[in-house]
């Protein structure tokens, strides 16, 4: 039998014509990357392939290391396979990679959504034999309202936590979701306070996006100065010592998972608010649809369900295990991403 | 935070006010979200809202096997995905409201109507009743949807209990909390009953069934000798059945469960008061299996729970007693307030009357008395409690003597006093999906003991189950190590790599045919995660047996024996 233009290895998702690898999870000689998110870029490659958006975001994140950035579309061939990058809507410098060898066509999304969040550029479906796929939200209990309505929402919150002499605590992931919220708060309420490690990812972003003014809060940072305005934390911020400056504080969220009570509650998070850098499921199916791709792999997520969904829908679908979270890592990070990037 | 939406008669305003107690963990907002709402609402709206609060909710008019497939018919989506997208959320509402399509489009029916048409659904055909949901559900958005289905399948678990809704009640009506505690208790129909005749009304003929809210206690959390001169303190074993009133009045008899359940019929061998016990007595006490003229465990009284129809043969096997506790109502009058001394010598007054009848001798009477014990010192109750097992008892309860009886749980006068728990290391091999809060996380595990094969070889043997007593920190580590170390999925179980060793308690244990292991136990928690421990370290079946041996009762009870009684 031949050999699959890519194939599930130990190490990553890796292409044995090109001697490449895919986001991989250990360390290897050539990786391409499709966003700077931790477990799709890791530590210790040789050199590193990625768009030039994601270049300083995972410079910023690895420090030293040997990356060269490329164009949307841009074609590169290594030993005779050809490579090029596109947009994936996940976050800022997000990619699928599109991968071609003697006439087929395999595309791997990384992660992505379908709704253009007008920081990230938007997520191209492209046609493709073999689509691997995430499916983070990938149950048909994931559906997404349109941003502007979440918005207005947590703008909303805010100006009444402000009303109440409260100041507004709001969890997102330090790279992506923060910038997202921070783009579209509503300055005229009041002041944006940022946790360290979201101040400096939203620095190294800076040159790429138009964002609202910020202060980071230090410990000099004065109680009063805080009080009425909003401050954008990690989620893991969330319980630790550094939040108590903020009191009377109420405490919100913004993640995919906040579909689920239960998800709010266990959190003990005031309010909860449904905000995702994945597709939901119809911005799943609408993807591989676009893409018509016959062979579907569902890599994490519901991978299981949804591939056995895609079977029933006449595809030929499957599921590899990887190691990539999706945004379970934001529904469970650690301390880690506090002390890392402080 | 709680605004209402243009007209307070509608469905929306009551999903709102779920809304926002379902979105705040802080007591104070709940109160007043629902005191407003109480403040607004037309009258049967509110008798419907105490009542959904409070537990009591229409006979459900829906299965849920036609439910769910109707759901994933509307969702468009198969049956199995419907039931996979269910193990993740967690609950039959949530996603039955996820997964139906939104419309814009909404209904202008109020809660009350909502629930008439719910009670008149009941009888109505299949197709009707499909034709019901699929209307309602198209017409509500995703919030009147998940409550419009709650209504439908359940009672709301959103943190308010009865004691949170009587404050809401008091604060919006001004009337006495325990008062409206009172009124609240016991058997009212929400669909004929007005708010007056429920609230506002002074009515006694309707407190003919009536119960007294329990007084509960606190565990005891610090030396038992804070609790100062123990000369003031009177002490029996807490007994380990179910928490009761038994209620005479006007030749009737009324059994009430902690839970505010009317009971009566499931216990037939109490109708043996009627006549005996004179009108106008209420009895706080305990039901307690009483298989061969001893108390029995709790999973005896397992047999008796549940059935609403208890046949010849097992009133034969298991009978019960009520072992009394207090006395609230005597000659017709409330005498709460009273000192708990003066009860109790009420109560003692009355049992040895009911015992020295001479008509009563041959006729068993199934009311036992819970003995106070005689002590002079604190040390002498440490060591009573260190001997409760030996009684079938969960330990001790110490009461000031001179308590009035309280209203719900209050600390100070009443202490709970429990006998540390059984404990055994066992290992963690199979996780299942939690609900609620938990949903999405692996939070409820199987453990196993070790057990010799008919080869002699080492075996790992399910013994018992448990999802509480790590905090969720310990749960979301235990969460993400289940989801890397899977061995086979069925369904929303995994089976996992035996690697993780755990403490679990449990109150009580018994030998059982039902169980895999051989040893049923009661209430079995998670103790700690020992990471100090390897499989190979956890303890046997055999280990299991051996504290049953520990823990079977020594001196076996015949009789209701009072020599212990000081009163």
């Amino acid at each position: 039998m031949e050999k699959p233009l890519l194939a599930f290895t130990n190490k990553g998702i890796y292409c044995s014509a090109a001697k490449v690898y895919l986001d991989p999870w250990k360390p290897v000689d050539n990786a391409i990357i499709t966003h700077g998110h931790a477990d799709h870029s890791r530590w210790g490659n040789n050199r590193y392939i990625t768009h030039h958006r994601n270049v300083p975001i995972i410079t910023h994140r690895l420090g030293e290391i040997e990356v060269s950035g490329r164009e949307w579309g841009e074609t590169f061939t290594i030993n005779g396979v050809q490579f090029s990058l596109h947009p994936a809507g996940h976050i800022i410098g997000s990619s699928q990679v599109r991968v071609e060898y003697k006439g087929e066509v395999w595309v791997f999304t990384g992660d992505y959504k379908t709704e253009n969040d007008g920081i990230s550029t938007p997520f191209e479906p492209l046609k493709c034999h073999t689509f691997i796929t995430e499916c983070t939200f990938g149950l048909p209990a994931f559906k997404w309202v349109p941003q502007d309505e979440v918005f207005s929402a947590i703008n909303e919150w805010w100006a009444q936590n402000r009303s109440e002499g409260k100041t507004s605590v709001l969890f997102g992931y330090s790279l992506g979701k923060a910038q997202r919220l921070l783009k579209y708060l509503d300055t005229d309420i009041g002041k944006i306070y940022t946790h360290g490690a979201i101040e400096n990812m939203t620095e190294v972003l800076r040159p790429l996006v138009d964002f609202p003014e910020t202060s980071r809060i230090t410990p000099e940072t004065k109680k009063e100065a805080l009080l009425g305005n909003i401050v954008l934390a990690p989620p893991s911020a969330h319980g630790s010592s550094w939040i108590r400056k903020m009191v009377p504080y109420e405490t919100a969220s913004a993640s995919g998972w906040m579909t689920f009570r239960g998800a709010r509650r266990r959190r003990a998070i005031d309010k909860g608010f449904v905000l995702s850098d994945h597709c939901d499921w119809q911005g799943l199916i609408e993807s591989i649809t676009a893409t018509s791709a016959e062979k579907i792999i569902c890599t994490h997520g519901y991978s299981d369900i949804f591939s056995r969904y895609l079977r029933e829908q006449g595809y030929d679908a499957r599921t590899e295990e990887t190691q990539y979270e999706g945004e379970l890592a934001e529904l469970n990070s650690t301390k880690e991403e506090i002390t890392s990037t402080n | 935070m709680f605004c209402f939406v243009s007209n307070t008669y509608e469905m929306k305003t009551f999903a709102a006010l779920i809304k926002t107690l379902d979105s705040t963990n802080k007591t104070t907002v709940k109160v007043t979200a629902l005191a407003d709402y109480l403040k607004v609402a037309n009258d049967a709206d509110k008798v419907w809202t105490i009542a959904i609060l409070s537990h009591r909710r229409p006979p459900r008019p829906v299965n849920t096997t036609l439910l769910r497939a109707w759901a994933s018919e509307l969702a468009n989506i198969p049956l199995w995905l419907f039931e996979e997208s269910y193990h993740i959320v967690g609950d039959l509402a949530e996603t039955i409201a996820l997964v139906v399509p939104s419309t814009a489009s909404s209904s202008k029916k109020s809660l009350t109507q909502f629930l008439k048409e719910m009670i008149a659904l009941k009888s109505k055909t299949d197709t009707e009743k499909k034709a019901y949901l699929f209307e309602n559900w198209n017409a509500l958005d995703y919030y009147g949807r998940f409550v419009f289905t709650k209504l439908i399948t359940g009672s709301f678990r959103i943190g308010v209990s009865q004691k949170l809704m009587t404050r809401a009640l008091a604060k919006a009506t001004g009337l006495d909390e325990d008062v409206l505690a009172y009124k609240l208790m016991g058997n009212w129909d929400p669909n004929t009953i007005s708010f007056q005749k429920l609230i506002l009304e002074e009515n006694k003929s309707d407190y003919l069934s009536k119960p007294y809210p329990f007084y509960l206690a606190y565990a005891i959390e610090n030396d038992v000798e804070d609790l100062g001169d123990v000369s003031q303190w009177s002490a029996e074993h807490k007994w380990d059945g179910i928490r009761s009133q038994v209620i005479l009045r006007n030749n009737e008899l009324f059994v009430w469960s902690r839970g505010e359940e009317l009971v009566t019929d499931k216990y037939p061998e109490f109708e043996k008061f009627v006549g005996i016990i004179p009108n106008g007595t209420v009895i706080d006490g305990e039901i307690l299996p009483y298989p061969k003229n001893q108390i029995g465990t709790f999973n005896d009284l397992q047999k008796r729970i549940g059935r609403k129809t208890v046949s010849k043969s097992l009133l034969e096997k298991v009978p019960v007693i009520l072992k009394a506790y207090d006395l609230l109502e005597w000659e017709g009058v409330d005498i709460r307030n009273k000192p708990f001394s003066e009860r109790r010598k009420l109560l003692t007054a009355l049992y040895r009357e009911i015992h020295t009848a001479k008509s009563n001798l041959e006729n068993q009477i199934p009311l036992h008395l819970s003995e106070t014990m005689h002590f002079t010192t604190w040390n002498d109750l440490t060591r009573e409690r260190e001997r409760s097992r030996e009684a079938r008892s969960e330990g001790l309860m110490l009461k000031r003597k001179d308590s009035p009886y309280l209203v719900g749980r209050k600390k100070g006068d009443w202490w709970k006093w429990k006998v540390d728990p059984l404990t055994i290391d066992a290992v963690l091999t199979y996780a299942m999906r939690g609900h609620g809060r938990r949903s999405n996380l692996f939070t409820d595990y199987t453990f196993a003991l070790w057990q010799e094969n008919e080869e002699g070889k080492k075996e790992l043997v399910t013994f018992a189950k448990a999802y509480s007593g790590l905090t969720d920190a310990e749960f979301r580590k235990v969460d993400a190590w289940i989801k890397k170390n899977t061995l086979e999925r069925f369904g929303p179980v995994r089976s996992v790599k035996p690697h993780h060793v755990f403490e679990i308690a449990f109150e009580g244990i018994a030998l059982s045919k039902r169980h895999k292991s051989g040893v049923a136990t009661r209430f079995p928690r998670i103790l700690r995660w020992r990471h100090d421990k390897k499989i190979e370290d956890a303890n046997a079946i055999q280990d299991l047996k051996e504290l049953i041996l520990a823990e079977t009762p020594k001196a076996i009870e015949t009789k209701d024996s009072s020599k212990n009684i000081i009163e």
